[in-house]
């Protein structure tokens, strides 16, 4: 990214870095920088996927090669800034070599297949000429003048792309709907209202590359025939914000976005509408309501929104991930796109990897490849070591898969068969440690939190199953607490007004499917195998291995642990709270709970 | 709008595209139970208790706010969805108290004939439940969140028919409650105090004060009238205990006011048992105001008539009529002034 001769340091700059401490780092850099002993060009990108080790930075030489060091921190600087003059790598802090894809975690990389990310973390997202530059909005200009909006969603439909929001609908199809549905005025929507816990993908292509959201946008606004288009975003994501904000009017200055876009006699503006962070409001009849300024609650459907949406006119809403891969698909055609992927599921998809995976961050994969290319090949695995119990696929609305699925490959129709949904493509890995029991009923608690109220499944029932979870972790879980969790599951799910209920009880009944036995150990023999939850749960020292450090006893906040020095110590069950905390401070580890 | 056939239960049912499964159903006669539905309002589809099975369609759908199309064929009773329907009476009765010896709205409670329909005696879905102030702000309208089910109607009513928008929903899941703004006593709203909310709400959450402890729907009687207030001929039901006027009601989609009232309509009939209240006319005798038949007092006021046309001819008269009056009767007194007296000093108060 530099033809100037000079050396660039590319500051990774999103919302993960900032809050690694990218901030603190880049101040540092510019402070060095500033003094002038070193040639050296700084610029910021978005996430480049890799979270694991923010703050990173990559640098740019001249002759074309990069290398990628992370970990950073305002004291590393000057030694980097040193070694960069020098020619030199830090092999130590290296994350990626561009001429070594060995070196690091270079296969974090080299496992993926990058379509939606393709600028993510490699351009500057605050600089329109930056996207120019790596061809961007060539595609719109093609779209706009030289094809016909029947043309697009030809080719839109035969990519093969759908809907990456969740639920998979193709976007072909959904375009063609609201190009039919009659109106004076369509609009378009960009859903941003990302909300899963564990899902950050959206976020980071705002934040990374902001103009190809745009872009696809103008695409698809002139496909349906859409003049005014809004991005509805989480307040909660301040940056993305800021920068769609200055993409928005970049383009308008370029004559990108405004009357008579790209000459043609097409008008297209984007408006962005921030949400205040409710869940439901990602739900499309909720978003609308609350473009609209009316409480964020869903109603039925139909009239779906191709007929009757925001305003009562003719709306078309797509996620951001679908939107960004659209100037690809029409700059490479469509038949590219769909050489990727499985049958029904064709491209690629964005996962976010979290939890207890080695490599949390972010991974574009092609369609078809399996939950353990995904969790171990790009993921690099469970972290320290430990063994992989099960991944939460889909969020809050997803399901919980174990070991033996792995071989699933990510595809909509093979991952709803387990009982998970692809969702949004958030994967969250557990290991040994984890109580799936706790896990269900933590992901419950989101649900049932976030619940609109509207319909009496949705707001009572996972009202009661969360009661029923906490109670069966806290140790007082009945016989019938499975049955009821059942009934309740299937009810909710048959009969709640949209998908919030609809997929709620999933981590529930995919729990109670895969791992049965940790409910019932619960219930019938109190007993919370993961070491998790605080009523099943006897914390004990090894008297064995135990040195008398006294480490433990000094940490326990409720001096639970006593014992004379350089004497095995011991934990009074009467007084410890079960929080554990000597568990990671014993050096011996010597300290278990069971 | 087009004519469809479509099979409800087996029924084979001809009627309108205009229509929802619901409309279509209760049309044919067969009744399908609902909770949030109210015919004077856009269908919300929140209760779930009026779902019904679409062959071909994904999942069950909500007959109350799903239309009818050609060939559709409906079951709104299977064993899934009478299953389905007793877990939501369930869940609604885990979160609702069990007063229903007391409560005002028993007897006329579609919750409580939900529970009985379904036999539905107790919950196996026990947990936390609410327990909210009684809000008694004002002298008419009492509401007990105790017993909302958050159906919406008084939302609905309020906003879709009165125009006025007092309440909507505060909170989120089990939290959510409707509310007024920022939790105001309803006399600092713009509540015109209507009490169409009363007359939507399917449970005890919101009663009229003034009816408290009156009596049972089954120990009054109902006396089907027209409002006396204005010209608009609303139709009301006196609710009669022992000769005592309870509560009076509007009957849904009669009349010309459909079932919708104002707050005179609805809460201004103390008057009629009022110890004040004037049940011979008066004539004024000597500057004394004294009681008197209707055939003296009429009599003093034809000759007044007489005398007034006998000086000043007919345009010495004038004659105001009552917007309490019914438009027959404000057409009578017209008539009276321009063909018996001969004068077109006609007026109205509503005019005023």
């Amino acid at each position: 990214m530099n033809g100037n001769g000079r050396t660039k340091l590319v500051l990774g700059y999103g919302t993960c870095g900032i809050a690694a401490g990218a901030a603190a780092v880049k101040e540092a850099l510019e402070r060095e920088l500033s003094a002038g002993k070193y040639d050296l060009e700084l610029d910021i990108a978005g996430c480049m996927g890799f979270c694991f080790r923010e703050p990173i930075v990559e640098v740019h030489y001249p002759e074309g090669r990069s290398v990628v060091y992370g970990d950073l921190t305002p004291k590393k600087v000057p030694q980097l800034l040193e070694a960069v003059s020098a020619g030199e790598v830090l092999e130590d802090w290296v994350v990626r070599r561009s001429d070594d894809p060995t070196a690091g975690e270079g296969d974090f990389l080299a496992n993926q297949h990058r379509i939606v990310l393709r600028n993510c973390g490699n351009i500057n997202p605050e600089s329109i000429d930056e996207y120019i530059a790596v061809g961007g909005y060539e595609a719109a200009r093609k779209a706009l003048t030289t094809m016909t909006p029947e043309q697009i969603i030809d080719e839109v439909s035969r990519s093969g792309l759908r809907g990456r929001g969740g639920a998979g609908f193709p976007t072909g199809t959904k375009w063609g709907f609201a190009r039919k549905a009659k109106g004076d005025q369509k609009y378009l929507v960009c859903n941003a209202d990302e909300g899963d816990p564990g899902a950050f993908m959206d976020r980071s292509v705002l934040e990374g590359d902001p103009h190809a959201v745009i872009e696809g946008m103008i695409i698809a606004g002139y496909a349906i025939g859409a003049s005014q288009g809004y991005i509805y975003c989480r307040a909660e994501y301040p940056l993305a914000l800021k920068r769609l904000e200055k993409a928005i009017a970049a383009c308008r200055e370029r004559g990108f976005l405004g009357e008579r876009i790209f000459g043609t006699d097409w008008n297209f503006d984007i408006k962005i509408k921030k949400g205040a962070g409710a869940f439901v409001c990602g739900e499309e009849t909720a978003l609308i309501a609350s473009i609209e300024g009316k409480r964020g609650m869903p109603r039925p459907r139909p009239p779906f929104p191709a007929n009757e949406g925001l305003w009562g006119k003719p709306t078309n809403i797509n996620n951001v991930e679908t939107l960004a891969a659209v100037p690809w698909i029409i700059a490479n055609g469509g038949d590219k796109y769909a050489e990727l992927g499985t049958e029904k599921s064709k491209g690629t998809k964005v996962f976010c990897l979290a939890g207890k995976v080695r490599r949390s961050g972010l991974a574009e994969v092609p369609m078809g490849y399996t939950l353990r290319q995904v969790i171990f090949d790009v993921g690099g695995g469970v972290r320290e070591g430990k063994e992989f119990k099960a991944v939460q696929l889909g969020g809050p609305s997803g399901g919980c898969l174990p070991a033996s699925l792995l071989d699933t490959p990510v595809d909509y129709e093979a991952i709803t068969a387990t009982g998970a949904i692809m969702g949004s493509g958030g994967m969250i890995v557990a290991d040994s440690s984890t109580c799936m029991v706790d896990l269900a009923r933590y992901f419950l608690s989101f649900t049932q939190a976030e619940s609109c109220g509207k319909c009496v499944p949705c707001r009572l029932g996972t009202k009661r199953m969360l009661e029923i979870l906490t109670r069966i972790c806290e140790g007082k879980g009945e016989p019938e607490d499975l049955e009821r969790l059942e009934i309740l599951a299937a009810d909710i799910k048959a009969a709640s007004l949209c998908a919030l209920g609809g997929t709620a009880p999933n981590p529930v009944l995919t729990t109670l499917r895969y791992f049965r036995n940790e409910y019932e150990d619960h219930i019938f023999n109190h007993k919370c195998t993961a070491g998790v939850c605080p009523a099943l749960i006897t914390v004990r020292i090894n008297r064995e291995i135990c040195t008398g450090c006294g480490a433990c006893a000094k940490i326990c906040p409720v001096g639970a642990i006593s014992g004379e020095k350089k004497e095995p110590h011991f934990i009074d069950p009467e007084v410890c709270i079960r929080c554990k905390l000597c568990l990671s401070r014993c050096p011996e580890e010597a300290i278990y709970a069971e | 709008m087009e004519q469809v056939r479509l099979s409800i239960d087996g029924v084979d049912v001809v009627t309108t595209s205009d229509r929802t499964i619901l409309e279509a159903a209760r049309e044919a006669g067969i009744r399908i139970p609902s909770l949030c539905y109210d015919r004077r309002m856009e269908p919300y589809g929140a209760c779930r208790i009026c779902i019904v099975e679409v062959e071909g369609a994904r999942g069950l759908l909500p007959s109350c706010a799903t239309r009818v199309t050609d060939g559709m064929v409906v079951r709104t009773n299977t064993e899934e969805l009478r299953r389905i329907r007793r877990t939501i009476i369930e869940l609604l009765l885990s979160d609702h108290p069990k007063d229903c010896m007391t409560c005002e709205s028993a007897g006329n409670c579609e919750l409580q004939d939900l529970a009985y329909e379904y036999g539905v005696k107790d919950t196996r879905f026990a947990g936390e439940q609410h327990h909210y102030e009684v809000l008694a702000d004002n002298p008419l309208i009492e509401r007990d969140y105790d017993k909302c089910v958050l159906c919406g109607r008084c939302i609905r009513i309020c906003r879709e028919v009165q125009g006025v928008g007092v309440y909507d929903f505060v909170n989120r899941g089990f939290e959510a409650v409707p509310g007024t703004p920022y939790n105001r006593p309803l006399t600092e709203t713009p509540c015109e105090f209507c009490g169409q909310c009363v007359s939507t709400c399917p449970t005890g959450a919101i009663i009229s004060i003034p009816s408290k402890g009156k009596g049972r729907p089954w120990q009054v009687k109902k006396v089907r009238t027209t409002c006396p207030y204005c010209g608009c001929g609303c139709q009301i039901d006196l609710h009669v205990r022992d000769g005592e006027i309870v509560e009076v009601s509007s009957p849904v989609m009669v009349g010309p006011g459909q079932g919708n009232l104002c707050v005179k309509g609805r809460y201004g009939y103390a008057f009629v048992h009022h110890p004040e209240r004037l049940t011979t006319p008066l004539l004024r005798k000597d500057g004394e105001l004294v009681p008197v038949t209707w055939e003296e007092a009429l009599g003093a006021i034809a000759n007044r008539i007489h005398k007034v046309l006998d000086e000043k001819g007919p345009d010495g008269m004038a004659f105001l009529s009552s917007a309490r009056c019914t438009n027959e009767e404000n057409y009578l007194l017209q008539k009276l002034a321009r063909a018996v007296v001969g004068t077109n000093n006609v007026d109205h108060c509503a005019r005023l």
